[in-house]
């Protein structure tokens, strides 16, 4: 049980619980992962006065807030009556992004799969994807929706190295690189598509909420 | 128009930040110490939007091609104007010609120069910032370069008697929340946390201060999924000596964040150097 300002936690998994996160933040954490997206939807369509930001993450959405404007208590109310969008009515955009598979770790993630690059290409190419949060670098989105044969732990030595435009996969999520970083992703092929580009408004190609498709570039 | 004719250091132009695309995992940003920031501001009539130069450690020396109106606050440092001593924490006037020299700060850790009008490089998503961790915003002032100036807004606050260091609380303890993790600690982590010396080690920059000292230790083993921080947030990662979020902070953290400092305590640990003993105090209820 946890203890806050805003009373016990329930301790159930279905109830999501708030966390305090200083003067002017809270944490709510979902019981589950798949929670965060339509509280997320559903908070994003209804930010009152007083609200700065949204981040969602994995299991969790960090609200900030401008104390002067707001409190933390009027925060978790809204936060506590606000009914999330069903999961299934995705209400972003849908991006479609060319994949080129020439990825360096085919081989080996096909091998960890127990399958072919065929049908490594396949699977990830015929997938549905969300983005369920961005995080890492600016427009690096965690894409959900990745086959369940291709969920492969990271790498256990990061590449010092991963160029910009790579499409990756570790655990449940594909992502693709915005710009060259360091990275422990399985890299299955390249994108011509320009994740993050600050001469466009919003500068990321895909926002928490977006669905996303790969598609084979020819 | 303002000349860079020397530049040492960390020298960075710094306002407000960009506050509100942590969705699309940008960092806030801005001044490292924001009350110092905002001091400079008043003084010379600006806006926090405005930007300023946030020197860490710097050196920077500045000539005036029209009349400017400059303050200089944070950690003191040298000043001189066409090499006579001039004092901080109030507006000078720059003639053109006029050379200011601000000096390596003598205590404390960021200094920052502001000029009536603001330094005007281009916004990028609302702010003038350089972000050091994701690259976002103008690039570090070089020698030679040119700052345009922006027209002033508001008028400088001539009659003011400041004391010497108003607000760098360099002594004082800083006061911590229980973080959104703190049931993840052991029950006697956070009275560690808040009865230890911590010292600030070199590795520290405006991503975060990191500290060393007595470990956190934690009582739910599991990883963490990564989730949102704030700037203050006060971070155990794996080997259990804690850091504490500053203005760069990513967007997210897969360690346990065990406390948040409040925002002005932030300023303040801002300006301790590396090497600078911190200690905590716990702050509870609203």
């Amino acid at each position: 049980m946890q203890e806050s300002r805003f009373g016990l936690s329930s301790g159930r998994a279905d109830v999501p619980d708030i966390r305090p996160c200083g003067d002017s933040g809270l944490l709510l954490e979902m019981g589950n992962a798949g929670d965060v997206l339509g509280a997320y939807s559903a908070l994003a369509a209804s930010v009152p006065p007083g609200v700065t930001d949204l981040v969602p993450a994995q299991c969790t959405i960090l609200v900030t807030y401008d104390l002067h404007t707001t409190t933390a208590d009027a925060v978790a109310s809204w936060l506590r009556s606000t009914p999330p969008t069903a999961s299934d009515a995705p209400d972003g955009s849908v991006v479609e992004i060319p994949v080129t598979y020439d990825g360096e770790d085919l081989a080996e993630v096909a091998a960890a799969a127990g399958t072919t690059v065929e049908e490594v290409v396949r699977l990830h190419s015929t997938a549905g994807y969300r983005a369920a949060f961005c995080g890492f670098a600016p427009g690096f989105a965690y894409l959900t929706g990745l086959p369940s044969q291709l969920h492969l732990p990271r790498r256990p030595t990061p590449r010092t190295r991963v160029p910009a435009g790579a499409v990756a996969i570790a655990g449940e999520y594909s992502a693709v690189y915005p710009g060259a970083s360091p990275g422990g992703w399985h890299l299955l092929g390249t994108s011509t598509a320009a994740m993050w580009d600050l001469s466009r408004d919003p500068p990321g190609l895909v926002q928490p909420g977006d669905s996303v498709r790969f598609v084979v570039a020819r | 128009m303002i000349e860079v004719v020397h530049v040492a250091g960390l020298v960075t132009v710094q306002d407000s930040g960009r506050p509100g695309y942590g969705r699309w995992g940008v960092s806030p940003s801005g001044a490292a110490d924001r009350s110092s920031h905002l001091l400079g501001a008043r003084l010379v009539g600006n806006d926090g939007c405005a930007a300023t130069l946030e020197l860490t450690l710097g050196e920077v020396t500045l000539v005036a091609h029209e009349r400017h109106i400059v303050a200089v606050t944070g950690a003191p440092a040298p000043i001189t104007l066409d090499g006579a001593p001039m004092p901080s924490l109030r507006p000078l006037v720059l003639q053109p010609g006029h050379e200011l020299r601000v000096g390596r700060a003598t205590h404390g850790l960021r200094t920052y120069v502001s000029v009536a009008g603001g330094v005007d490089v281009p916004r990028i998503l609302g702010s003038r910032s350089t972000d050091t961790l994701s690259g976002i915003g103008p690039p570090r002032p070089q020698v030679g370069d040119v700052l345009a100036v922006g027209a002033p807004t508001g008028r400088p606050v001539w009659d003011v008697d400041l004391p010497a260091e108003p607000h760098l609380g360099l002594a004082g303890s800083l006061a911590v929340r229980p973080g959104p993790r703190a049931d993840w600690f052991e029950p006697q982590a956070l009275r560690v946390l808040t009865g230890s010396d911590y010292e600030v080690t070199p590795d520290s920059n405006r991503v975060g201060a990191r500290l060393h000292g007595p470990a956190l230790v934690r009582r739910v083993s599991r990883e963490l999924p990564p989730e949102g921080i704030v700037r203050g947030a006060v971070q155990v990662p794996a080997g259990g000596e804690p850091l504490v979020f500053l203005a760069d902070h990513p967007v997210t953290g897969g360690y346990p964040v065990i406390g948040v400092l409040a925002p002005s305590d932030v300023d303040r640990l801002a300006q301790r150097r590396p090497g600078d003993v911190v200690r905590f105090r716990l702050v509870t209820g609203g």
